[in-house]
Protein backbone atom coordinates (compact mmCIF):
# COMPACT_ATOMS: atom_id res chain seq x y z
CA UNK A 1 0.00 0.00 0.00
CA UNK A 2 1.65 3.51 -1.13
CA UNK A 3 1.53 5.90 1.77
CA UNK A 4 4.07 8.76 0.44
CA UNK A 5 2.34 9.94 -2.74
CA UNK A 6 3.63 12.87 -5.24
CA UNK A 7 2.36 16.01 -4.35
CA UNK A 8 0.03 18.30 -6.59
CA UNK A 9 2.79 20.26 -8.12
CA UNK A 10 4.84 17.51 -9.51
CA UNK A 11 1.81 15.68 -10.96
CA UNK A 12 0.71 18.82 -12.43
CA UNK A 13 4.27 19.88 -14.22
CA UNK A 14 4.13 16.33 -15.34
CA UNK A 15 0.92 16.45 -16.60
CA UNK A 16 1.96 19.61 -18.38
CA UNK A 17 5.42 18.13 -19.81
CA UNK A 18 7.13 21.10 -18.25
CA UNK A 19 9.30 18.34 -15.98
CA UNK A 20 13.08 17.17 -17.45
CA UNK A 21 12.90 13.66 -18.64
CA UNK A 22 14.76 11.90 -15.53
CA UNK A 23 12.17 12.88 -13.03
CA UNK A 24 9.16 12.15 -16.07
CA UNK A 25 10.70 8.38 -15.56
CA UNK A 26 10.41 8.64 -11.84
CA UNK A 27 6.38 10.19 -11.82
CA UNK A 28 5.62 7.28 -14.84
CA UNK A 29 6.89 4.73 -12.46
CA UNK A 30 5.44 5.94 -9.30
CA UNK A 31 2.01 6.25 -11.11
CA UNK A 32 2.16 2.86 -12.69
CA UNK A 33 2.15 1.66 -8.71
CA UNK A 34 -0.12 4.36 -7.06
CA UNK A 35 -3.80 4.50 -7.61
CA UNK A 36 -4.23 7.83 -5.85
CA UNK A 37 -1.46 9.42 -7.77
CA UNK A 38 -3.35 8.18 -10.83
CA UNK A 39 -6.49 9.19 -10.05
CA UNK A 40 -4.66 12.66 -9.46
CA UNK A 41 -2.88 12.38 -12.66
CA UNK A 42 -5.97 11.77 -14.38
CA UNK A 43 -7.65 15.02 -12.80
CA UNK A 44 -4.85 17.61 -13.95
CA UNK A 45 -5.12 16.05 -17.79
CA UNK A 46 -8.56 16.38 -17.63
CA UNK A 47 -7.56 20.22 -16.90
CA UNK A 48 -5.52 20.43 -19.14
CA UNK A 49 -8.21 19.60 -21.90
CA UNK A 50 -10.14 22.48 -20.52
CA UNK A 51 -6.85 24.64 -20.98
CA UNK A 52 -6.46 23.66 -24.52
CA UNK A 53 -10.59 24.21 -25.26
CA UNK A 54 -10.31 27.30 -23.67
CA UNK A 55 -6.79 28.58 -25.69
CA UNK A 56 -7.48 31.39 -27.97
CA UNK A 57 -7.50 29.33 -32.11
CA UNK A 58 -4.50 30.43 -34.49
CA UNK A 59 -5.54 30.04 -37.79
CA UNK A 60 -4.04 26.98 -39.59
CA UNK A 61 -2.02 27.46 -43.24
CA UNK A 62 -4.31 26.80 -46.49
CA UNK A 63 -4.40 23.08 -47.46
CA UNK A 64 -3.38 22.45 -43.44
CA UNK A 65 -6.33 19.03 -43.47
CA UNK A 66 -5.21 18.35 -46.88
CA UNK A 67 -1.28 17.77 -45.72
CA UNK A 68 -2.71 15.62 -42.42
CA UNK A 69 -4.85 13.19 -44.57
CA UNK A 70 -2.26 12.94 -46.89
CA UNK A 71 0.20 12.37 -43.95
CA UNK A 72 -2.28 9.54 -42.53
CA UNK A 73 -2.07 8.44 -46.24
CA UNK A 74 -2.07 4.67 -45.97
CA UNK A 75 0.00 4.31 -43.01
CA UNK A 76 -3.11 3.12 -41.28
CA UNK A 77 -4.11 3.14 -37.56
CA UNK A 78 -1.39 2.03 -34.93
CA UNK A 79 -1.99 -1.40 -33.48
CA UNK A 80 -2.69 -1.85 -29.65
CA UNK A 81 0.65 -1.30 -27.80
CA UNK A 82 0.75 -4.64 -26.13
CA UNK A 83 4.81 -4.72 -25.86
CA UNK A 84 5.43 -7.43 -23.27
CA UNK A 85 7.28 -6.67 -20.19
CA UNK A 86 8.75 -9.08 -18.03
CA UNK A 87 7.12 -10.04 -14.94
CA UNK A 88 9.19 -8.52 -12.16
CA UNK A 89 10.01 -5.21 -9.67
CA UNK A 90 10.18 -3.12 -12.28
CA UNK A 91 7.24 -1.33 -13.95
CA UNK A 92 6.41 -1.05 -17.92
CA UNK A 93 7.96 2.72 -18.21
CA UNK A 94 11.32 1.56 -16.45
CA UNK A 95 11.87 -1.68 -17.59
CA UNK A 96 11.99 0.78 -21.30
CA UNK A 97 14.63 2.85 -19.97
CA UNK A 98 16.66 -0.57 -18.22
CA UNK A 99 16.11 -2.77 -21.44
CA UNK A 100 14.46 -5.66 -18.87
CA UNK A 101 13.58 -6.05 -15.11
CA UNK A 102 16.08 -6.23 -12.20
CA UNK A 103 18.54 -8.74 -13.70
CA UNK A 104 19.01 -6.76 -16.87
CA UNK A 105 20.82 -3.50 -14.48
CA UNK A 106 24.01 -3.14 -15.52
CA UNK A 107 25.40 -2.49 -11.78
CA UNK A 108 28.39 -0.15 -10.97
CA UNK A 109 29.65 -0.69 -7.14
CA UNK A 110 30.20 2.72 -5.77
CA UNK A 111 31.49 1.86 -2.22
CA UNK A 112 30.17 0.34 1.13
CA UNK A 113 28.13 -2.35 -1.12
CA UNK A 114 26.11 0.32 -2.90
CA UNK A 115 25.33 -0.55 -6.27
CA UNK A 116 24.03 2.07 -8.73
CA UNK A 117 23.69 2.42 -12.63
CA UNK A 118 22.97 5.70 -14.06
CA UNK A 119 20.02 5.35 -17.17
CA UNK A 120 20.14 7.88 -20.06
CA UNK A 121 18.06 10.84 -20.58
CA UNK A 122 17.91 14.06 -21.00
CA UNK A 123 21.06 16.24 -19.34
CA UNK A 124 18.95 19.31 -17.46
CA UNK A 125 18.62 16.18 -14.57
CA UNK A 126 19.87 12.55 -14.22
CA UNK A 127 18.17 9.57 -12.76
CA UNK A 128 19.61 6.16 -11.23
CA UNK A 129 19.16 3.31 -9.51
CA UNK A 130 20.48 2.88 -6.46
CA UNK A 131 21.13 -0.55 -4.58
CA UNK A 132 21.74 -0.17 -1.23
CA UNK A 133 22.25 -3.55 1.68
CA UNK A 134 20.32 -3.15 4.33
CA UNK A 135 21.76 -1.56 7.46
CA UNK A 136 23.94 0.35 5.06
CA UNK A 137 23.29 4.63 5.68
CA UNK A 138 23.68 6.70 2.43
CA UNK A 139 25.73 9.66 3.06
CA UNK A 140 24.76 12.39 4.97
CA UNK A 141 23.61 15.00 2.55
CA UNK A 142 22.19 18.18 1.59
CA UNK A 143 20.53 19.39 -1.64
CA UNK A 144 21.15 21.52 -4.28
CA UNK A 145 17.92 21.77 -6.31
CA UNK A 146 15.37 18.64 -6.30
CA UNK A 147 15.52 15.02 -5.54
CA UNK A 148 12.91 12.19 -6.12
CA UNK A 149 13.70 8.87 -4.45
CA UNK A 150 11.10 6.06 -5.07
CA UNK A 151 11.27 2.53 -3.42
CA UNK A 152 11.10 -0.27 -5.68
CA UNK A 153 11.99 -3.17 -3.17
CA UNK A 154 13.01 -2.76 0.24
CA UNK A 155 12.68 0.33 2.06
CA UNK A 156 14.50 2.52 3.88
CA UNK A 157 14.16 5.24 7.08
CA UNK A 158 15.04 8.60 7.62
CA UNK A 159 14.51 11.77 9.87
CA UNK A 160 11.04 11.79 7.95
CA UNK A 161 9.68 8.76 7.64
CA UNK A 162 9.72 5.07 6.45
CA UNK A 163 9.34 4.70 2.41
CA UNK A 164 8.26 0.93 1.16
CA UNK A 165 7.30 -0.35 -2.52
CA UNK A 166 5.67 3.13 -4.41
CA UNK A 167 6.97 5.42 -1.90
CA UNK A 168 8.48 8.44 -2.75
CA UNK A 169 10.02 11.15 -0.99
CA UNK A 170 10.79 14.82 -2.05
CA UNK A 171 14.32 15.93 -0.90
CA UNK A 172 14.88 19.87 -1.13
CA UNK A 173 17.46 22.31 -0.09
CA UNK A 174 16.17 22.62 3.27
CA UNK A 175 16.06 18.76 4.20
CA UNK A 176 19.17 16.80 5.29
CA UNK A 177 18.92 13.13 5.81
CA UNK A 178 20.34 10.35 5.96
CA UNK A 179 17.93 7.64 4.60
CA UNK A 180 19.15 4.25 5.79
CA UNK A 181 17.97 0.77 3.89
CA UNK A 182 16.49 -1.63 6.32
CA UNK A 183 14.47 -4.86 6.38
CA UNK A 184 15.33 -8.33 4.90
CA UNK A 185 16.28 -7.67 1.53
CA UNK A 186 18.46 -4.84 -0.28
CA UNK A 187 17.00 -1.70 -1.08
CA UNK A 188 16.19 -0.72 -4.84
CA UNK A 189 15.42 3.00 -5.46
CA UNK A 190 14.90 4.88 -8.57
CA UNK A 191 16.43 8.19 -7.49
CA UNK A 192 16.49 11.62 -10.14
CA UNK A 193 18.05 14.75 -8.82
CA UNK A 194 18.16 17.87 -10.69
CA UNK A 195 21.81 19.00 -9.39
CA UNK A 196 24.58 17.43 -8.06
CA UNK A 197 23.77 16.57 -4.34
CA UNK A 198 26.59 18.37 -1.38
CA UNK A 199 27.45 16.04 1.00
CA UNK A 200 27.87 17.17 4.21
CA UNK A 201 30.75 14.84 5.55
CA UNK A 202 34.79 15.34 3.80
CA UNK A 203 35.30 12.03 2.97
CA UNK A 204 31.74 11.35 0.41
CA UNK A 205 32.41 15.06 -0.69
CA UNK A 206 35.96 13.23 -2.64
CA UNK A 207 34.09 10.48 -3.32
CA UNK A 208 31.13 12.69 -4.95
CA UNK A 209 32.64 12.65 -8.75
CA UNK A 210 32.73 9.01 -9.43
CA UNK A 211 29.58 8.42 -7.67
CA UNK A 212 28.31 11.26 -10.21
CA UNK A 213 25.21 11.97 -8.02
CA UNK B 1 -28.39 12.80 -22.32
CA UNK B 2 -25.43 14.48 -22.84
CA UNK B 3 -27.00 17.11 -25.24
CA UNK B 4 -23.28 18.59 -25.98
CA UNK B 5 -20.81 19.54 -28.00
CA UNK B 6 -18.88 16.64 -26.27
CA UNK B 7 -21.19 13.76 -27.01
CA UNK B 8 -20.77 14.84 -30.64
CA UNK B 9 -17.16 14.65 -30.54
CA UNK B 10 -17.17 11.09 -28.84
CA UNK B 11 -19.64 10.00 -32.11
CA UNK B 12 -17.21 11.65 -35.07
CA UNK B 13 -14.11 9.73 -32.88
CA UNK B 14 -16.22 6.36 -33.16
CA UNK B 15 -17.08 7.60 -36.97
CA UNK B 16 -13.06 7.61 -37.31
CA UNK B 17 -12.58 4.18 -35.75
CA UNK B 18 -15.34 2.37 -37.39
CA UNK B 19 -15.90 4.03 -40.98
CA UNK B 20 -12.17 5.97 -41.26
CA UNK B 21 -14.48 8.82 -42.06
CA UNK B 22 -12.78 11.97 -43.27
CA UNK B 23 -15.89 13.64 -42.95
CA UNK B 24 -15.93 13.28 -39.10
CA UNK B 25 -12.03 13.74 -38.96
CA UNK B 26 -12.16 17.48 -40.78
CA UNK B 27 -14.81 18.67 -38.16
CA UNK B 28 -12.68 17.29 -35.46
CA UNK B 29 -9.80 19.45 -37.52
CA UNK B 30 -11.52 21.97 -37.82
CA UNK B 31 -11.79 23.25 -33.73
CA UNK B 32 -9.32 21.20 -32.81
CA UNK B 33 -6.05 21.99 -34.78
CA UNK B 34 -6.27 25.55 -34.82
CA UNK B 35 -6.55 25.11 -30.77
CA UNK B 36 -3.42 23.31 -30.73
CA UNK B 37 -1.32 25.47 -32.65
CA UNK B 38 -2.68 28.37 -30.64
CA UNK B 39 -1.44 26.03 -27.28
CA UNK B 40 1.95 25.34 -28.88
CA UNK B 41 2.31 28.74 -29.83
CA UNK B 42 1.52 30.28 -26.12
CA UNK B 43 4.38 27.55 -24.89
CA UNK B 44 7.05 29.26 -27.01
CA UNK B 45 6.86 27.17 -30.40
CA UNK B 46 7.25 29.17 -33.80
CA UNK B 47 3.93 29.30 -35.79
CA UNK B 48 5.80 26.91 -38.55
CA UNK B 49 6.33 24.77 -35.63
CA UNK B 50 3.47 24.83 -34.16
CA UNK B 51 1.76 24.66 -37.54
CA UNK B 52 3.76 21.26 -37.98
CA UNK B 53 3.30 20.19 -34.56
CA UNK B 54 -0.63 20.45 -34.70
CA UNK B 55 -0.72 18.51 -38.21
CA UNK B 56 0.77 15.75 -36.39
CA UNK B 57 -1.12 15.72 -33.50
CA UNK B 58 -4.11 15.34 -35.54
CA UNK B 59 -2.78 12.86 -37.48
CA UNK B 60 -1.89 11.01 -34.14
CA UNK B 61 -5.82 11.32 -33.20
CA UNK B 62 -6.86 9.76 -36.28
CA UNK B 63 -4.49 6.73 -35.49
CA UNK B 64 -4.75 5.96 -32.27
CA UNK B 65 -8.65 6.76 -32.85
CA UNK B 66 -9.24 3.30 -31.38
CA UNK B 67 -7.46 3.54 -28.45
CA UNK B 68 -9.51 6.38 -27.29
CA UNK B 69 -11.93 5.22 -24.45
CA UNK B 70 -14.50 7.68 -23.77
CA UNK B 71 -15.37 6.24 -20.09
CA UNK B 72 -11.79 7.73 -19.15
CA UNK B 73 -11.37 10.83 -20.88
CA UNK B 74 -13.26 13.57 -22.28
CA UNK B 75 -12.07 14.13 -26.36
CA UNK B 76 -10.71 17.32 -25.44
CA UNK B 77 -8.54 15.70 -22.26
CA UNK B 78 -7.17 13.09 -24.84
CA UNK B 79 -6.90 15.51 -27.67
CA UNK B 80 -4.11 17.52 -25.04
CA UNK B 81 -2.70 14.69 -23.95
CA UNK B 82 -1.41 13.70 -27.94
CA UNK B 83 -0.24 17.42 -28.30
CA UNK B 84 1.32 17.69 -25.05
CA UNK B 85 3.37 14.30 -26.10
CA UNK B 86 4.09 15.80 -29.83
CA UNK B 87 5.27 19.06 -28.17
CA UNK B 88 7.84 17.11 -25.70
CA UNK B 89 9.11 15.12 -28.55
CA UNK B 90 9.29 18.27 -31.32
CA UNK B 91 10.07 20.94 -28.79
CA UNK B 92 12.35 19.34 -26.74
CA UNK B 93 13.34 16.38 -28.85
CA UNK B 94 12.76 14.08 -25.27
CA UNK B 95 10.94 10.58 -24.91
CA UNK B 96 7.99 11.14 -22.53
CA UNK B 97 7.70 7.60 -20.34
CA UNK B 98 4.22 7.04 -19.75
CA UNK B 99 2.26 5.22 -16.59
CA UNK B 100 2.08 1.56 -17.20
CA UNK B 101 -1.33 0.59 -18.54
CA UNK B 102 -3.74 -0.83 -16.00
CA UNK B 103 -4.88 -4.26 -17.07
CA UNK B 104 -8.56 -3.23 -18.00
CA UNK B 105 -9.60 -6.74 -19.17
CA UNK B 106 -10.19 -7.81 -22.85
CA UNK B 107 -11.99 -5.47 -25.11
CA UNK B 108 -14.10 -4.00 -22.33
CA UNK B 109 -16.67 -1.95 -23.32
CA UNK B 110 -17.10 0.99 -22.03
CA UNK B 111 -20.14 1.70 -19.46
CA UNK B 112 -22.41 4.20 -21.03
CA UNK B 113 -23.09 5.47 -17.49
CA UNK B 114 -20.05 6.22 -16.99
CA UNK B 115 -18.74 8.23 -20.11
CA UNK B 116 -21.84 10.44 -19.20
CA UNK B 117 -20.38 11.00 -15.99
CA UNK B 118 -16.90 11.51 -17.03
CA UNK B 119 -17.77 14.13 -19.79
CA UNK B 120 -20.28 16.07 -17.59
CA UNK B 121 -17.57 15.87 -14.81
CA UNK B 122 -15.09 17.39 -17.64
CA UNK B 123 -17.29 19.95 -18.70
CA UNK B 124 -18.21 21.50 -15.31
CA UNK B 125 -14.47 21.48 -15.19
CA UNK B 126 -14.16 23.90 -18.25
CA UNK B 127 -17.11 26.00 -17.05
CA UNK B 128 -15.48 26.39 -14.07
CA UNK B 129 -12.11 27.64 -15.58
CA UNK B 130 -14.27 30.02 -17.55
CA UNK B 131 -15.99 31.40 -15.00
CA UNK B 132 -12.87 31.94 -12.94
CA UNK B 133 -11.49 35.48 -12.33
CA UNK B 134 -8.87 36.40 -15.03
CA UNK B 135 -5.73 36.71 -12.89
CA UNK B 136 -6.47 33.00 -11.54
CA UNK B 137 -7.39 31.93 -14.80
CA UNK B 138 -4.11 32.95 -16.26
CA UNK B 139 -2.06 31.25 -13.49
CA UNK B 140 -3.95 27.73 -14.10
CA UNK B 141 -2.95 28.15 -18.02
CA UNK B 142 0.65 29.44 -17.47
CA UNK B 143 1.12 26.21 -15.87
CA UNK B 144 0.33 24.45 -18.88
CA UNK B 145 2.30 26.32 -21.14
CA UNK B 146 4.65 25.66 -18.80
CA UNK B 147 6.23 29.49 -18.10
CA UNK B 148 5.52 29.45 -14.41
CA UNK B 149 6.18 27.46 -11.40
CA UNK B 150 2.83 25.92 -9.89
CA UNK B 151 1.63 25.48 -6.37
CA UNK B 152 -1.56 24.96 -4.68
CA UNK B 153 -3.35 25.84 -8.04
CA UNK B 154 -6.44 24.29 -6.69
CA UNK B 155 -6.59 25.89 -3.51
CA UNK B 156 -6.24 28.92 -4.38
CA UNK B 157 -8.58 28.93 -7.26
CA UNK B 158 -11.25 26.82 -6.23
CA UNK B 159 -11.26 24.53 -9.46
CA UNK B 160 -13.71 21.57 -8.18
CA UNK B 161 -10.28 19.30 -9.16
CA UNK B 162 -11.13 16.96 -5.87
CA UNK B 163 -14.66 15.71 -7.44
CA UNK B 164 -12.81 14.77 -10.58
CA UNK B 165 -10.44 13.11 -8.38
CA UNK B 166 -12.66 11.13 -6.40
CA UNK B 167 -14.64 9.83 -9.52
CA UNK B 168 -11.54 8.80 -10.80
CA UNK B 169 -10.68 7.37 -7.73
CA UNK B 170 -14.16 5.42 -7.03
CA UNK B 171 -13.68 4.08 -10.69
CA UNK B 172 -10.20 2.67 -10.81
CA UNK B 173 -11.32 0.99 -7.09
CA UNK B 174 -14.51 -0.31 -8.69
CA UNK B 175 -12.84 -1.63 -11.65
CA UNK B 176 -9.75 -3.21 -9.49
CA UNK B 177 -12.81 -5.05 -7.54
CA UNK B 178 -15.00 -6.36 -10.66
CA UNK B 179 -11.31 -7.61 -11.93
CA UNK B 180 -10.81 -9.85 -9.30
Amino acid sequence: MVKHHLPDEILMAYSAGTLPEAFNLVVATHVSLSDESRARLDTYDTLGGAVLESTDSVMMSDGSLEATLAMIGDAGVVPPIREDHAPGIFPAPLQDYVGGDLDAVKWRPVGMGVKQAILKTSRDASVRLLNIPSGVAMPDHGHHGTEMTLVLQGAFEDEVDRFTRGDVEIADEDLHHTPVAIGDEDCICLAASDARLKFNALLPRLVQPFLRI
Amino acid sequence: MLDSQEANWVALIERIKTHQDQTAFAVLFRFFAPKIKGFLMKSGASESLAEECAQEAMATLWRKAHLFDPSRASVATWVFTIARNKKIDMLRKQQRPEPEDLPWGPEAEPDQADVIELQEESERLSHALASLPDKQRSLVEKAYFGDMTHSQIATETGLPLGTIKSRIRLALERLRHEMR
